[in-house]
């Protein structure tokens, strides 16, 4: 492939999306519906040949700059691409998922007037997230992920009068703002410490300046360690990680086929691309690693536990989205990116299937989202039915879907990595994965069985979706199915050629750590299965069987179901301490600082002083021009005379 | 080059004002003539500009274009012009406002509209002589000259408080003009008898005098640019002022303070300024985080866009005196940004308060629904004052932050704080603006940008696109001359000695 092909795979999504955009009602919807999914299938069937030369024929990665962006002083940064292995996986799930969901929207915002400037959003996206995955330095990948981070808040408040909506993209972009001062920080004092952007130039200089320490508001930390903590915090953000993760489940509000795109299988893994990227670096920064398998570890327990108990169906799901990019973060910080990067395509397959599944659902269902009004509809929909269910056996890890084989490789690999850590990861990991398979089967059998809770109005119109929504949900069904099986070399370093960089003494930095993988204890191997298989089989029992059994149950430990239900409270907690705050320290600037103090004792002080002070003075304050003209040249004179004289 | 440029650029505009007067006939034909021939004054000189901008050389780092004639000869006062690539792109900036200021106001002006066009020709005469002067008293004329007409514009043109407005921008600025005064005559002095702005940045004051000189000179420009405590009389003079006057007043005046630091602080007072840095550094983070905290409150549009241009100035100070090439290059183009993007954003004010005549944002809401086109635009110009990659506000303040993170990482990490606040009070202006539904029936009626007005965007959108994604335009300009200046004064910052050593091990790595 030449470079011009590269270069027109990240560039034809924004032509698309300018054509569609700015001259949509030339060429109407169905034209702009036209070039936006011309343009992005395009992409992608330049990515699959991109694939096939880098990763099937192990072609050497590719480093082309197109325009030098900014330049100066010692700084220069171009526009351009890098592809390595890395960047051709995620080029794959981008614009693989990115074109099944363009397809998938021309039947699902079929009824909606503004479908122009929908293509035009969804193509931005995919390519601000080209942009970010092919970034050769760190600040066109700033580009792409601030860049995915308008088109995320311009498509989750895509319908604008809907006042939930406007908040939501507000607070998505906000909240992952302040994660990226973190990724602003790390940019400023990588080039401080590098002198350079470009991650050509920084991974070679790593061992030099590895037992370095840097001076960061007074204290001194070593400077590896200090640029990973601001690339994780960043990272965080965009992820959702515990703390940063307030924004995920709100942006629901956007239309469903975005929620697919963007807040489940690319924009969101932004911050383990990251983490994978940065590899050379994180793998001299132990500490720090340390503290991305705590943060995904926590994520992977605490998303999946609110997972339980929402009513909303897309919220369980977006809840589920955040427990699984915990365990993309813990696997990174076990030093497996292969196995992170390998989990994160795996996901998107089947993480995409679901949520458009779930649309599917919700369309037929006249735009209700409470499973609790859902039920006893598998009939109605013969083909979502089968394919939501082979995306939830893909999520809970039961074999042989795709799912599977990437969450049961980082578990293993938490195990094998041993010490209190290795085996507290296991558990988190463990019992995360008990709850995936409880909430996916409750969404399921909620959803589907049962006796239909609907209004009969509701339920008159239920119909199975038309087959330009199907379609691209059996595409992404294929690899929910196949993914694990085609990928699971991955999870060897030394596939990748490099791009991946795992430090010697590490569990995947040699071959013998993968062996070591694959023979952990047959107990440790099986039990996640089991349990899995346990607890679908519980809320069978409770869903099914039982169906009283869940409210009582509720009732029967109220506190912690209200503490589940209510998000454990973070929403509220950072409304008092940063929304109120701020606002309240915004007030008092504004009346105390500048009104009462700075104007009453400088301005307008000396206005009431002159005015009372002296009357010949309050004559001069006539509002004449021509007087004032006449007080400042008597006043300039008055002064170079006294000077030169 | 035989024609004398820049003096062209400061006579065109004087000599349209002078004709204006000229004009007779009855209200309705001398109003519609001198819109006329304001217009095509103001278009004309900013195709001077171009020339100018054409002839241009960017690979010297000195003065250009240089015009001298002696004044008045017994004191040394000389009328000397010339342009280098710290200056170039405010003319440019100025020659290409002017034109839209004129546009903006073509309907909603409606009284004396000869003397308001008039005042804004000689207002770009002004504004041109000052970042053209090279000799001090020719600059002090200037920067005093300009006041008068902006002080006529938000006095006679402006909202229903005018008046205290106008005079407290004046008291303001006065003073500190005052203080300047004395600095020159000082200067004048001491070097025995020179004004010559660029003979003064030779000379090497005594440390002790460079710190009175550099508080005199700085209560002048710390007032235009304005910086935190003296910034108060910049909320009411935009809210009081028409719209052209507030793009006028946020797009070029600020910048004149920020200029002079780079024309005189920096390379006449070098030590001194290194002195105060910590000082500067400290005004501006506060201002950067105080005045933003402030935009979010704001319940008048004009208000909040003020208080942000504030901010946003902070970012510009910072840079400044962080002294490295970066963040001068990044501070330079920032001031021009923020001249593209304020300057928009009071236009945008301007084109809903001429339909609504509020600035309240609470009788707003649901704009989109009536004004996709304008939607459209505002949602550009927040994105590009949010400092979003792409923009040209992102490459200015990533340069600021870049190059200043080295030698004063404490305010540079806080003045990030900045960043997020800003995309909180440019989110919330907008969702509260125009988003949701109409709640307003007079928003309801409301009619789309029209084509005068989208002509008068046209430009400012372009530039706030191109600049961010070729920011080469105008890098390229003012590198050399950057490069000059950092190299000849003696703004040295001690680096962290543990940083230089890693530094120089670095080279050796990479090379």
């Amino acid at each position: 492939m030449t470079t011009d092909m590269y270069f027109a795979l990240v560039l034809l999504p924004l032509a698309a999306s300018v054509v569609a955009g700015l001259g949509g009602k030339r060429i109407g919807d169905a034209g702009a519906m036209a070039i936006t999914i011309g343009g992005v299938v395009t992409s992608l069937l330049l990515s699959i040949w991109a694939f096939i030369d880098i990763a099937v024929l192990n072609g050497s990665s590719v480093e082309a700059e197109l325009y030098t962006w900014i330049s100066t002083g010692t700084l220069n940064l171009s526009f351009g691409v890098l592809i390595d292995k890395l960047t051709a996986v995620m080029l794959i799930v981008v614009t693989g998922v990115s074109a099944m969901v363009h397809i998938y929207s021309v039947g699902y915002m079929s009824h909606d007037p503004s479908r122009a400037r929908f293509f035009s959003y969804l193509s931005l996206f995919t390519f601000m997230m080209l942009a970010l995955i092919t970034a050769p330095n760190m600040v066109q990948m700033f580009l792409g992920w601030e860049g995915v981070g308008l088109a995320s808040y311009l498509l989750i408040g895509f319908w604008f009068k809907k006042e939930s909506a406007n908040l939501a993209s507000m607070k998505a972009f906000i909240v992952t703002r302040v994660a990226d001062v973190g990724l602003i920080l790390a940019v400023l004092t990588t080039f401080a410490v590098f002198g350079t952007l470009s991650f050509s130039g920084i991974f070679p200089s790593l061992d030099t300046v590895a037992a370095k320490d840097y001076v960061f508001f007074g204290h001194s930390f070593p400077v590896l360690e200090l640029i990973a903590l601001f690339l994780l915090i960043g990272a965080m953000g965009k992820s959702a990680q515990f703390g940063f993760h307030t924004w995920l489940p709100d942006a629901m509000e956007g239309p469903t086929p975005v929620s697919a795109l963007i807040h489940a299988a690319t924009m969101v893994t932004a911050g383990v691309f990251l983490l994978a990227r940065m590899s050379p670096l994180f793998e001299h920064a132990e500490a720090v690693l340390t503290l991305v398998a705590i943060v995904g570890a926590i994520t992977a327990m605490f998303a999946a536990s609110i997972g339980l108990v929402q009513r909303d169906i897309k919220r369980v799901i977006a809840y589920s989205t955040c427990s699984q990019l915990g365990y993309m973060f813990f696997a990174c910080g076990i030093s497996a990116y292969s196995a992170a990067i390998f989990h994160l395509m795996t996901h998107a397959f089947f993480k995409a299937l679901l949520f458009l599944a779930a649309g599917s659902v919700i369309h037929a269902m006249s735009d209700e989202q409470d499973m609790f009004k859902m039920g006893g509809i598998r009939k109605y929909l013969p083909y979502t039915y089968p394919l939501m269910w082979i995306g939830s056996l893909a999520l809970m890890g039961i074999p042989p879907f795709a799912g599977f084989f990437s969450k049961d490789f980082i578990l293993e690999a938490a195990y094998a990595t041993g010490g209190d850590m290795g085996l507290m990861l296991y558990i988190f990991g463990t019992a995360a994965a008990l709850m995936t398979a409880f909430y996916s089967c409750r969404v399921m059998f909620l959803t589907f069985h049962g006796k239909p809770r609907a209004s009969k109005e509701v339920m008159h119109h239920v119909h199975e979706s038309p087959w330009v929504m199907v379609g691209p949900m059996m595409f992404l069904c294929v690899g929910a199915v196949l993914a694990g099986w085609l990928g699971h070399g991955m999870t060897d370093t030394h596939w990748w050629n490099g791009a991946i960089y795992i430090a010697e003494g590490h569990l995947l930095g040699s071959h013998e750590g993968l062996e070591e993988v694959h023979h952990i204890p047959l107990l440790a191997k099986f039990a996640p299965l089991v349990l899995v298989l346990f607890s679908s089989w519980v809320a069978y029992w409770v869903y099914i069987k039982r169906s009283d059994i869940p409210a009582r149950f509720a009732k029967a430990v109220d506190p912690l179901y209200s503490w589940v239900m209510n998000k454990w409270y973070v929403d509220e907690l950072y409304d008092l301490l940063f929304v109120r705050t701020a606002r309240a320290l915004g007030l008092m600037l504004w009346r105390r600082g500048d009104e009462n103090t700075i104007n009453r004792f400088g301005p307008d002080g000396m206005a009431y002083v002159t005015t009372r002070g002296s009357e010949a003075l309050r004559r001069l304050q006539t509002g004449y021009i021509y007087h004032y003209a006449f007080i400042l040249i008597v006043g300039v004179m008055a002064l170079i005379t006294w000077f030169i004289l | 080059m035989d024609l004398p440029l820049l003096s062209s650029l400061i006579c065109v505009p004087l000599i349209g004002a002078a004709f204006l007067f000229t004009m007779r006939g009855d209200k309705e034909t001398v109003d519609r003539n001198a819109r006329q021939v304001a217009l095509w004054t103001a278009l004309f000189n900013l195709a001077l500009a171009v020339v100018a901008w054409m002839s241009f050389d960017p690979s010297l780092g000195h003065m250009q274009m240089l015009e001298s004639h002696p004044w008045i000869e017994s004191f040394n006062i000389n009328y000397n012009l010339g342009v280098d690539g710290i200056s170039l792109p405010f003319v440019l900036l100025t020659a290409l406002l002017t034109p839209i200021c004129i546009l903006v106001s073509w309907t909603s002006i409606t009284k004396q509209v000869r003397a308001y066009m008039a005042a804004f020709l000689a207002l770009e005469a002004f504004v041109i002589g000052v970042f053209c002067a090279l000799d001090f008293v020719l600059f002090y004329v200037f920067w005093e000259a300009m006041l008068i007409p902006m002080f006529i514009i938000i006095g006679v043109w402006g909202g229903e408080n005018r008046v205290y407005a106008a005079i407290k921008f004046f008291l303001y600025t006065f003073v500190g003009s005052v203080l300047m005064l004395i600095a020159m005559l000082y200067m004048y002095q001491a070097s025995g008898g020179s004004f010559d702005i660029q003979h003064l940045a030779t000379l090497n004051f005594a440390p002790e005098v460079q710190k009175w000189l550099w508080l005199a000179l700085f209560a002048a420009f710390a007032v235009k640019v304005p910086m935190w405590p003296v910034h108060t009389w910049l909320p009411d003079a935009h809210v009081q002022a028409p719209t052209a006057g507030s793009v006028i007043l946020a797009g070029i005046l600020l910048k004149m303070g920020a200029y002079g630091f780079l024309r005189f602080s920096l390379p006449m007072l070098p030590e001194a300024s290194a002195y105060f840095a910590p000082m500067v550094f400290a005004l501006s983070v506060i201002a950067i985080i105080y005045t933003a905290l402030v935009a979010l409150m704001q319940t008048d549009i004009k208000k909040l866009i003020a208080y942000s241009s504030v901010s946003h100035m902070g970012f510009v100070t910072l840079g400044i005196f962080a002294g490295t090439v970066e963040s001068i290059q990044g501070s330079i183009m920032q001031m021009v940004n923020h001249g593209v993007v304020a300057a928009a954003l009071f236009m945008l004010v301007g084109v809903v308060y001429d339909r609504m005549h509020t600035r309240d944002i609470a009788k707003f809401g649901g704009i989109v629904n009536t004004m996709p086109v304008y939607a459209l635009v505002f949602m550009l110009f927040t994105m590009a004052s949010v400092g979003l990659p792409g923009t040209n506000n992102f490459v200015g303040e990533f340069l600021i932050l870049l190059g200043s993170y080295k030698v004063a990482q404490m305010p540079t990490a806080l003045a990030c704080a900045g960043i997020v606040l800003g995309a909180c009070y440019m989110l919330w202006l907008y969702k509260r603006m125009v988003f949701g539904e109409i709640k307003n029936a007079e928003v309801k009626v409301l009619t789309d940008m029209n084509l005068r007005e989208k002509i008068s965007f046209a430009p400012l959108i372009i530039l706030a696109l191109l600049l961010g994604l070729v920011p080469a335009l105008m890098l390229d300009m003012s590198a050399k001359s950057v490069q000059a200046m950092v190299d000849n004064q003696k703004l040295k910052y001690q680096l962290e000695p543990a940083e230089l050593a890693l530094a120089t091990q670095l080279k050796g790595v990479t090379k």
